[in-house]
């Protein structure tokens, strides 16, 4: 592995303390829908309203994360809300959008800029629109990816699993377990798109997609929203809202551009200072939720935040239980695999699913007794490899 | 698209005719650059002038030092493949109708990683030769073959070639000296049938008589300056072309002031342009629709100009002006072309060694030589073929400076 750069920044950092996340909400997942993405960002606001028990002026501050907006960005949204924030984001990070936003929109909060700000990650999903939405995706892409049997992601993430698979001899049943394990998360979660219990059997024989993937491999496009705010502690106790602490973030794009090929991401320049932060170890944490669009991901992300070595994540699912009520909750709403990918909310999902657990709003099935929960984000293939990594641990309030 | 083409086989006419589709043609104008390596078989990527670093996908800045002048240049084209796969889903219609289609990402030797076509036996692992190619859209890609006995009959390749084997070949003045060689090339070749158009039926050619007998080769009338002709002839054998070579040539010595000759100038432009124009309306509308039919589709329209189509040659002014007009036309054909898949291809050859070429000094082209390159660029897939050191100079030249090549291009 050439090209190893130093660790992320060594200057000390400044804590979250005194802000609050609250108030998790998720616009049901369809799997088409004729709305249009500012539909699905205005329902996730009237969510977060009437969660909150607050009126619109109240949200001063929107960190919007979409990428079915077009042609509009966070801008033209606000005149459809009809909102005046005086602090607005937009972060066009898809599946990293989640931990990015959260920690943006912490910093206003400590800083006063703004009190309560509105985090929305929402797409639509019209019948043509995942097409053209990787058709157009990027630069490198439209240059040097799409015109190669126009695969999208598939073909991007086969790649990946190719060269997992023979660098450390995962198999296929690898894979399998952690999907049938997430698929047995999304049981008891009643907008999943998939929720049938998954066989192994099921899963080796489904239909190939791009070798290795098979069907259950892919995440499967739909439309729908997820969202949170994020306000100081103070404000979230005098609304007597439920809240998490932030305990640590962190972001890192293009993180190994010297690879040939991913192998790792952002994750591994930020893990001791992540950790560091926070005052907490892997260990530490009593669920997990990695972004989860192909499993390969999944398997990295556990890598380069220390819960097992390079090469070791097979052999950890194969000896951890993946379940709500295992030794090692992990995507506890079964993720995107089985929940689907809203397009953006997908970078939401992680967040809002480990905020519903610390909270106790839990839609599916509750982790007894969680304290500390991590999130990792992971978005952003623009060419032949994800660009943007993000993560946070969220700890229960006074926990 | 697994496994080679079987030999191409008699149409079933009952069967509906393939409508052509292209690959995702959505450039960037970085982008377009690569087609102009493809275009002359070239393996050339961005390179930093000020540090060297090699850049893949195509952009206008250097990832390394920030300089903003990359330049093209050509590249070790050696590579080894990191990960592969076959997608068996795709999105685009074009690949939808020839799935699986199998994809690599190749650590190339020059330096970046590149998604790449992968041709037959590129498994993961294993060294590859790329190379970069005019997919059926007309825009670059780059494919990866083994680095020893790739096969032509490899299906997703033969999509980014012009390749003759299999197919039928339209020589348009095929009867005379560089036209009898081209048929020969295109037999040689492995081309299915040529189709041998002659002009001048008063002229007992012994090129004529000996093609009349040839094995895989039928001659008919083809006067490009005859509309009735052209016509007759399209109906004939329209719908069987798949690569159609314009030969037709009228050169004759004299510029602007000294040879106020319009007999002479409009027969040029009857030829060269009008000529072109009349193929293009006649042949061009089936060819188009045939650019997917089958493996054997109709995959290029070739059109044999002077190196002087590119800038003027006083002595032969009128001459090089005529086929100036030919190839801006080409430019109209081949945007119209790409919506069939099929690619305009422009021969620029030096002066031929011929009866018409006798005050022109040396070096003169052997006609063999002209033939031989034409067949070869198309089976490799070459969009601009330059014929010999007087066309490569020109070519260099006006690269260089197109002002100093037009002061001094005199014979």
């Amino acid at each position: 592995m050439s090209g190893t750069r130093p660790p992320g920044g060594t200057a000390p950092r400044t804590g979250y303390d005194g802000v609050a996340v609250c108030a998790p909400v998720t616009v049901p997942y369809r799997r088409y829908s004729i709305r249009s993405a500012h539909w699905f960002c205005g329902q996730a606001l009237a969510g977060l309203l009437a969660r909150a028990g607050i009126g619109k002026d109240e949200v001063d501050g929107f960190c919007v994360s979409s990428f079915t907006l077009e042609p509009d960005s966070a801008v033209g949204l606000m005149q459809h809300l009809g909102v005046s924030p005086r602090w607005l984001d937009h972060v066009p990070m898809g599946g990293a959008s989640g931990a990015v936003a959260l920690r943006r929109a912490a910093r206003a909060v400590q800083a006063g800029d703004a009190e309560i700000v509105a985090c929305i990650g929402a797409d639509t999903n019209h019948v043509d629109s995942f097409r053209r939405t990787i058709a157009t995706f990027s630069q490198f892409a439209n240059d040097a990816v799409y015109p190669y049997g126009s695969g999208g992601p598939n073909a991007s993430f086969a790649f990946l699993t190719d060269h997992y698979m023979h660098s450390h001899g995962a198999e296929r049943e690898d894979f399998g377990r952690l999907c049938i394990a997430q698929r047995r998360n999304a049981a008891a979660l009643p907008h999943a798109m998939l929720r049938r219990p998954l066989t192994m059997e099921a899963y080796l024989t489904a239909r190939l997609i791009a070798d290795p993937l098979r069907l259950f491999d892919c995440v499967m496009p739909c439309a729908g929203a997820e969202a949170f705010l994020v306000m100081s502690t103070e404000r979230a106790r005098a609304l007597d809202l439920p809240h998490a602490a932030i305990l640590s973030t962190m972001e890192r794009h293009n993180a190994f551009p010297d690879d040939p090929i991913q192998v790792r991401g952002g994750w591994a320049r930020e893990v001791d200072s992540f950790y560091d932060m926070a005052g907490l170890g892997p260990g530490d944490m009593d669920l997990v939720q990695a972004y989860d669009d192909y499993p390969v991901i999944c398997f990295m992300q556990l890598e380069d935040l220390g819960f097992c070595a390079r090469g070791e994540a097979p052999a950890l699912v194969r000896e951890r239980d993946l379940t709500t009520a295992g030794d090692f909750p992990f995507n506890t709403c079964g993720g995107q695999l089985s929940a689907g990918q809203a397009g953006a909310a997908g970078g939401f999902l992680g967040l809002v699913e480990t905020l519903r657990q610390l909270t106790d709003e839990v839609l599916g099935t509750a982790v007894e007794g969680a304290r500390h929960g991590l999130v990792s984000c992971f978005g952003m293939i623009t060419y032949d490899r994800g660009l943007c990594s993000s993560a946070a641990i969220l700890g229960r309030s006074g926990a | 698209m697994t496994g080679p083409v079987g030999p191409p086989r008699r149409k079933d006419p009952t069967r509906r005719t393939r409508l052509p589709v292209t690959p995702p043609g959505n450039r960037s104008r970085e982008a377009h650059g690569l087609a102009a390596m493809a275009a002359a078989g070239r393996f050339a990527l961005q390179c930093c002038r000020r540090c060297g670093h090699v850049h893949y996908p195509p952009r206008q800045l250097c990832e390394r030092c920030l300089d903003g002048e990359l330049e093209w240049r050509d590249v070790a084209d050696g590579g080894r493949v990191l990960a592969e796969t076959t997608v068996r889903h795709a999105n685009d219609l074009y690949f939808r109708e020839r799935l699986p289609w199998k994809l690599g990402l190749v650590g190339s030797d020059a330096g970046p990683s590149i998604v790449a076509h992968l041709a037959e036996g590129c498994e993961r692992g294993r060294r590859v030769r790329l190379a970069l190619h005019l997919d059926r859209a007309g825009n670059a890609v780059v494919a990866a073959s083994p680095e020893r006995d790739a096969s032509r009959d490899d299906p997703r390749l033969r999509e980014m070639v012009f390749d003759p084997r299999g197919r039928r070949v339209l020589v348009v003045d095929g009867t005379t000296g560089l036209g009898r060689h081209l048929v020969e090339a295109f037999l040689a070749s492995g081309a299915r049938e040529v189709f041998a158009g002659f002009s001048r039926p008063w002229n007992r050619s012994p090129d004529l008589a000996a093609l009349r007998g040839r094995e895989g080769v039928s001659v008919y009338p083809l006067d490009v300056t005859d509309t009735d002709a052209v016509e007759k002839l399209a109906a004939l054998i329209g719908d069987k072309v798949e690569i159609l070579v314009n030969n037709s040539s009228h050169v004759r010595m004299g510029g602007a002031l000294d040879r106020l000759d319009f007999n002479i100038t409009r027969q040029e432009m009857e030829i060269h342009y009008h000529g072109l124009l009349r193929l293009a309306g006649y042949f061009g509308p089936v060819m188009r629709a045939r650019g997917a039919d089958g493996p054997y589709g109709a995959v290029a329209w070739v059109n044999m100009f002077s190196a002087w189509s590119l800038v003027n040659n006083p002595e032969l002014g009128t001459y090089s002006a005529s086929q100036a007009a030919a190839l801006s036309l080409s430019h109209c054909m081949r945007a119209e072309l790409a919506a069939g898949g099929v690619r305009v291809v422009n021969v620029f050859a030096g002066p031929l060694d011929d009866e018409w070429h006798q005050l022109v000094p040396p070096p003169k082209l052997d006609p063999a030589t002209v033939a031989a390159r034409v067949v070869r660029g198309l089976e490799r897939g070459l969009e601009d073929i330059a014929v010999g050191a007087v066309a490569e100079e020109i070519a260099h030249r006006l690269a260089e400076n197109p002002k100093e090549i037009e002061r001094s291009i005199r014979l």
